[in-house]
């Protein structure tokens, strides 16, 4: 019968309709920004540079300005600028740093190369994105202050990935200080008898 | 040319065409449609020559929106165009992450996890359910049922996105895809989640097309309206569901067997008419299958790891050569050249997109309808600019 199809069809939209009255779960919109979900925990918009403390943001970046993202980053939008000097790094080794390091969000297309080509976990991906800004030329291009937040942010907001990452740079540093002690055993006891480990370091 | 075309490309199905200085009837207009109209879905204009309401001519006008993705292609290393391929179709970005995956796999030789392959299986039929709802919706839209359509099918376009953003970390422009594998392990739940989406998409299915495919005045849009003959179709080079609505068996997943398709059990819907309404229904009755592919393939999924471990991430260099290698999108057939000289970056790469090869017959299937009918026919085609213009 002709109308049978329209007929059925008002009856989903009354369904519908209706039904958003007594079942909550039907309520698809969320009221922003009064409300908010929740942000899943891969969710990534903009990158960020770690840095081992918030006391010392500056003097704690992982970065060791090697400029492997500036080079792969698919819209070039990351400027570094390596130091002339080199400070310890948390392994104790000198290292340089970044003098200058920017970023243009405004260029940035929150692809996620640049964390994945980091070899020093030093930049990760941020999930803050209320950043509007009424200045025009400079208000998205982010620099090395702006862009330092502490590890323990990182952990807060990517926890898995925090954990592995913490994981791996532990070990790393063990690893580390194990040679650094051995090698130092090496010196203090030039001929080690090979029966016996060798004595522990004084310090 | 050796003896007469047998598909010409101006021949006007519909009724004859008056002269164009006729004293009874006036002048020919001709009317600029787009590239700023609603029905356009996006940049894209129509030239369209109107006798009264009936087109006589239609002229495409596109590249509004090009970017130059080919050349940034050629001059970005490997890895740095995966995030450029996101941005073709911008709501299938799996599916041309894995084709942008494949042809690099191909050149390089490399080796895909099984675990991997299975998730592309997932994620790539993901793509095509939320393709073809929100084609569902946009075509009721064109057809003038302002909102309720496109908000049933935007409710559950919502489901999906939510598994790409708690996967992949972005909704839309996903960037997953790796040569030799996916970036991440799925979460803890989200193979759950994945099922309990590809679950309840069946019951969304049965009220959809309560709402649409027996709707008198749906059926009245689109039965007879833009068809589309079989022959034309093929030498057109049309693939996708504008192809199996014309009636022509042919689906790269049975074709070529990519990935793990051969492992699943799916039929091929195919059209008898080729007119707008058996392009919709082609469209469901895929979607149909692709649960079906979904519930396969989230039961057998194995465990192990995402990526091949000998795959290199930074530094990527492949041998010299050259590479073809396509996969069903949900548009068509999506397919990448490319010829490498074994340095960082390709020589030469090309897209092979769906939306534009079968937007290329959009004046054959305009011609002799109404000019409210291209509207409806060129939502059917299905195209997404970023696609087209590149």
């Amino acid at each position: 019968m002709l109308g049978t199809g329209l007929l059925q069809g008002l009856a989903v939209t009354a369904r519908n309709l209706l039904g958003s009255f007594h079942d909550p779960k039907r309520f698809v919109t969320t009221q922003y920004p009064e409300e908010r979900t929740k942000l899943p925990e891969a969710y990534r918009n903009f990158p960020f540079l770690v840095s081992e403390n918030a006391v010392d943001p500056m003097g704690t970046l992982r970065c060791v300005a090697c400029q492997i993202c500036e080079k792969e980053c698919p819209p070039q939008c990351i400027y570094i600028e390596k130091s002339k000097d080199k400070k310890a790094d948390a392994n104790g080794k000198p290292q340089l740093y970044p003098a200058v390091f920017d970023i243009d969000l405004a260029v940035c297309m929150s692809c996620q190369i640049c964390v994945e080509v980091c070899p020093f976990d030093a930049i990760k991906m941020d999930q803050v994105f209320e950043l509007a800004t009424a200045e025009r030329f400079n208000g998205l291009v982010l620099n090395r202050e702006a862009l330092a937040k502490p590890n323990s942010y990182f952990q807060e907001i990517h926890p898995t990935e925090a954990a592995e990452v913490d994981g791996r740079l532990a070990a790393d540093r063990k690893a580390a200080e194990d040679k650094a002690r051995a090698a130092a055993a090496a010196k203090a006891a030039p001929k080690p008898p090979s029966a016996l480990p060798p004595p522990p370091p004084a310090a | 040319m050796i003896g007469p075309d047998p598909f010409p490309l101006s021949s006007p199905p519909g009724p004859q065409v008056r002269p164009v200085h006729d004293p009874f009837h006036g002048d020919l207009l001709e009317v600029s449609m787009g590239p700023h109209h609603p029905s356009t879905h996006g940049v894209f204009r129509m030239m369209v020559t109107l006798d009264g309401e009936t087109v006589v001519k239609l002229k495409p006008v596109f590249g509004y929106l090009h970017r130059n993705h080919e050349k940034i292609g050629e001059n970005t290393s490997y890895l740095g165009s995966m995030p450029y391929t996101d941005r073709l179709d911008y709501l299938c970005s799996m599916t041309n992450n894995w084709a942008y995956a494949l042809a690099v796999e191909k050149l390089a030789g490399q080796a895909v996890p099984e675990r991997a392959e299975y998730l592309r299986v997932i994620l790539a039929e993901l793509t095509r359910l939320l393709n073809h709802t929100c084609l569902a919706g946009f075509l009721l839209q064109d057809c003038g049922a302002s909102g309720t359509p496109l908000m049933y099918a935007f409710r559950e376009r919502e489901k999906i996105l939510d598994l790409f953003e708690s996967l992949s970390g972005s909704r839309m422009m996903c960037n997953y895809q790796r040569f030799g594998g996916c970036r991440v392990d799925p979460p803890a739940g989200w193979l759950e989640a994945a099922r309990t989406v590809a679950g309840n998409y069946g019951q969304f299915l049965d009220e959809y097309e309560a709402l649409l495919t027996g709707n008198e005045i749906l059926m009245a849009r689109t039965q007879g309206v833009g068809v589309l003959p079989g022959p034309l179709a093929v030498s057109a080079g049309v693939t996708g569901p504008m192809l199996r609505a014309a009636g022509v068996a042919y689906d790269l997943r049975k074709v070529d067997g990519y990935g793990v398709y051969p492992r699943f059990e799916f039929r091929v819907p195919l059209g008898a008419h080729g007119d707008t309404y058996d392009r919709y229904m082609v469209r469901v009755l895929e979607m149909r299958e692709s649960i079906g592919i979904l519930r396969q393939a989230l039961r057998d999924i194995p465990g192990g790891p995402i990526m091949d471990p000998k795959a290199r991430l930074r530094g990527f260099r492949a041998k010299p050569g050259e590479v073809y290698s396509r996969i069903e999108g949900p548009k068509g057939e999506i397919g990448f050249y490319l010829i490498s000289e074994g340095g960082p970056n390709p020589y030469r790469y090309r897209v092979r997109p769906p939306s534009l090869i079968n937007l290329t017959i959009l004046e054959d299937l305009c011609l002799g309808q109404s000019i409210a009918d291209t509207v409806v026919i060129l939502g059917s085609i299905d195209i997404v600019l970023g696609e087209v213009d590149r």
